[in-house]
């Protein structure tokens, strides 16, 4: 694969980026979401001073290690919803863009082999059938027919939604630094913010480098990293990291529709564009504890682990070879749902975290959304279901039951 | 070598390509990974991390006390999903 330069010559982002001294909103984490929303903040509010603070290179953290999935099989109304936008918005991005974004509709294929799977995919029909979303139930023989050498002995019910579908999540993360970058926005990188300290109208961000920066808002976009940040100013909010691992296989010529995920064992495999078979597994906890620590170690454990299971479902993988496996963090919320909006106590500090995994397929609608809230005021229900001040209120209630991996 | 000399032969990735990153101020090999693909594929960047390393050191964007390659991915070789299925679960760590 080779990217497409868009904007030779137009630096995008190092660590020797000049910084103002002073912006309107500086937003820490240079993620999917970060940029996301600067490039959209930066076309709503032109006039608005707006940098990216970055601790590593861009591509870095958990936006360059996701399996580029996006689905609008969801189990709660407000996510199918989200994520109706989010794959329309895909639709047109790699030419708003100008990058090669490696979308393929190919759909998501859910399969049940229990009673409660069963039960959940009759009830997530009913519920996308309501929203508007193509979701339709289907047979063992009718989801063999979609995806030929799936093993469908045991196999009860199989959902599929045409519209679903995968990307390559790099180019996002490019894309969108290109195109804040274009419209104003500095981009700084390999730089962290040690600390933020509240000042007249506005914080204060101490730098790695031993520089400060003044910004009137701050949004908090470092994912797995956000309580640290949160911690600084004393916000207490219940996120936590959770490593995850997955792997690729050698690219192959296109065999594979869609992305399919088994509920009952949490495994889900899709080809990418590339030609790779991407996968990942619900993995139980490693007994040292060190799935919190945000250190990002693969294990064998894992490989062995999810090739039982995939080798079981899909017996033609036994003879194909894993060429590389990483690890991820995901920034997991306690009721599955994401932190968005004003710190409680801080309402200029506004969080854009918690996403539990499944960010990078949100970040083209929650960008757009949140810019449109920062830029005039006005927040959007989507955004506003997820509250961070939920939690202290005791109001954390409904939880989200199609969280996977 | 020509501009359109390949770099990395899995990835197509051609000299111009990492001409084109340096231009836009990316000028470290995990940076070049992850903008051009060099070092994904079956090779897994054994062929064409020194190589760019030393394309970054010629043209003056990196020192030689300071290349590294990326962080290198398990496994050494490509293994097998059903070779790996037959092993043993262990929870080990590295």
């Amino acid at each position: 694969m080779s990217s497409t330069p868009p904007l030779p010559g137009t630096p995008m982002g190092s660590p020797s980026q000049p910084l103002p001294p002073a912006v309107d909103v500086a937003i820490v984490g240079a993620g999917i979401m970060g940029l996301a929303l600067a490039y959209h903040l930066a076309r709503f509010a032109p006039r608005l001073k707006i940098a990216v603070i970055e601790r590593s290179y861009l591509v870095s953290g958990a936006s360059g290690r996701n399996g580029g999935g996006l689905r609008m099989q969801w189990g709660d109304a407000g996510n199918v919803r989200l994520m109706m936008e989010s794959i329309a918005e895909c639709k047109g991005l790699a030419q708003e863009l100008d990058i090669n974004l490696w979308f393929r509709q190919g759909g998501y294929l859910f399969l049940a082999r229990s009673e409660a799977g069963e039960r959940r995919l009759i009830r997530n029909a009913e519920l996308h059938a309501e929203v508007g979303a193509p979701t339709r139930l289907l047979s063992a023989a009718e989801a063999q027919a979609i995806v030929p050498q799936l093993a469908v002995d045991d196999l009860r019910l199989a959902s599929f939604n045409p519209e679903d579908g995968v990307v390559f999540p790099w180019p996002f993360v490019w894309g969108y630094a290109a195109q804040a970058v274009r419209r104003g926005v500095t981009l700084r990188t390999h730089t962290g913010v040690t600390r933020l300290e509240p000042v007249q109208d506005g914080y204060l961000l101490r730098l790695t480098s031993g520089e400060t920066v003044q910004a009137q808002r701050v949004v908090n976009a470092t994912g797995a990293w956000s309580h640290t940040l949160n911690r600084s100013l004393g916000i207490s909010l219940p996120n936590q990291p959770h490593r995850h691992e997955i792997l690729s296989s050698e690219p192959l010529k296109p065999f594979l529709d869609p992305l399919v995920v088994d509920l009952g064992s949490g495994l889900y495999f899709s080809q990418s564009t590339r030609g790779e078979l991407v996968t990942g597994i619900t993995l139980p906890d490693a007994a040292d504890g060190s799935d919190t620590a945000l250190t990002l170690h693969s294990s064998l454990r894992f490989l062995a682990h999810i090739s039982r299971t995939l080798t079981h479902l899909m017996p033609i993988t036994a003879a194909m070879k894993v060429l590389r496996q990483w690890v991820g963090p995901y920034d997991v919320s306690p009721d599955g749902d994401a932190i968005v909006g004003p710190s409680p106590g801080h309402p200029g500090v506004i969080q854009l975290c918690g996403f539990t995994g499944h960010g990078f397929m949100m970040a083209p609608a929650v960008g757009r959304l949140l810019a449109r809230w920062l830029a005039d005021g006005t927040p959007h229900p989507m955004l506003t279901r997820w509250d961070p001040a939920r939690f202290a209120a005791g109001q954390q209630s409904r939880r989200e039951d199609m969280i996977i991996g | 070598m020509s501009e359109r000399s390949f770099v990395c032969r899995c990835e197509d990735v051609t000299l111009a390509e990492i001409g084109h990153t340096i231009d836009r101020g990316l000028a470290t090999v995990e940076e070049i990974k992850r903008y051009t693909g060099l070092g994904t594929g079956p090779c897994q960047g054994k062929e064409c991390v020194g190589l760019l390393c030393r394309i970054l050191i010629e043209r003056g964007v990196l020192t030689p006390a300071a290349a590294q390659p990326f962080t290198a991915r398990p496994p050494v070789e490509p293994v097998t999903f059903g070779s790996l299925a037959a092993g043993a679960v262990e929870d080990e760590r590295p």
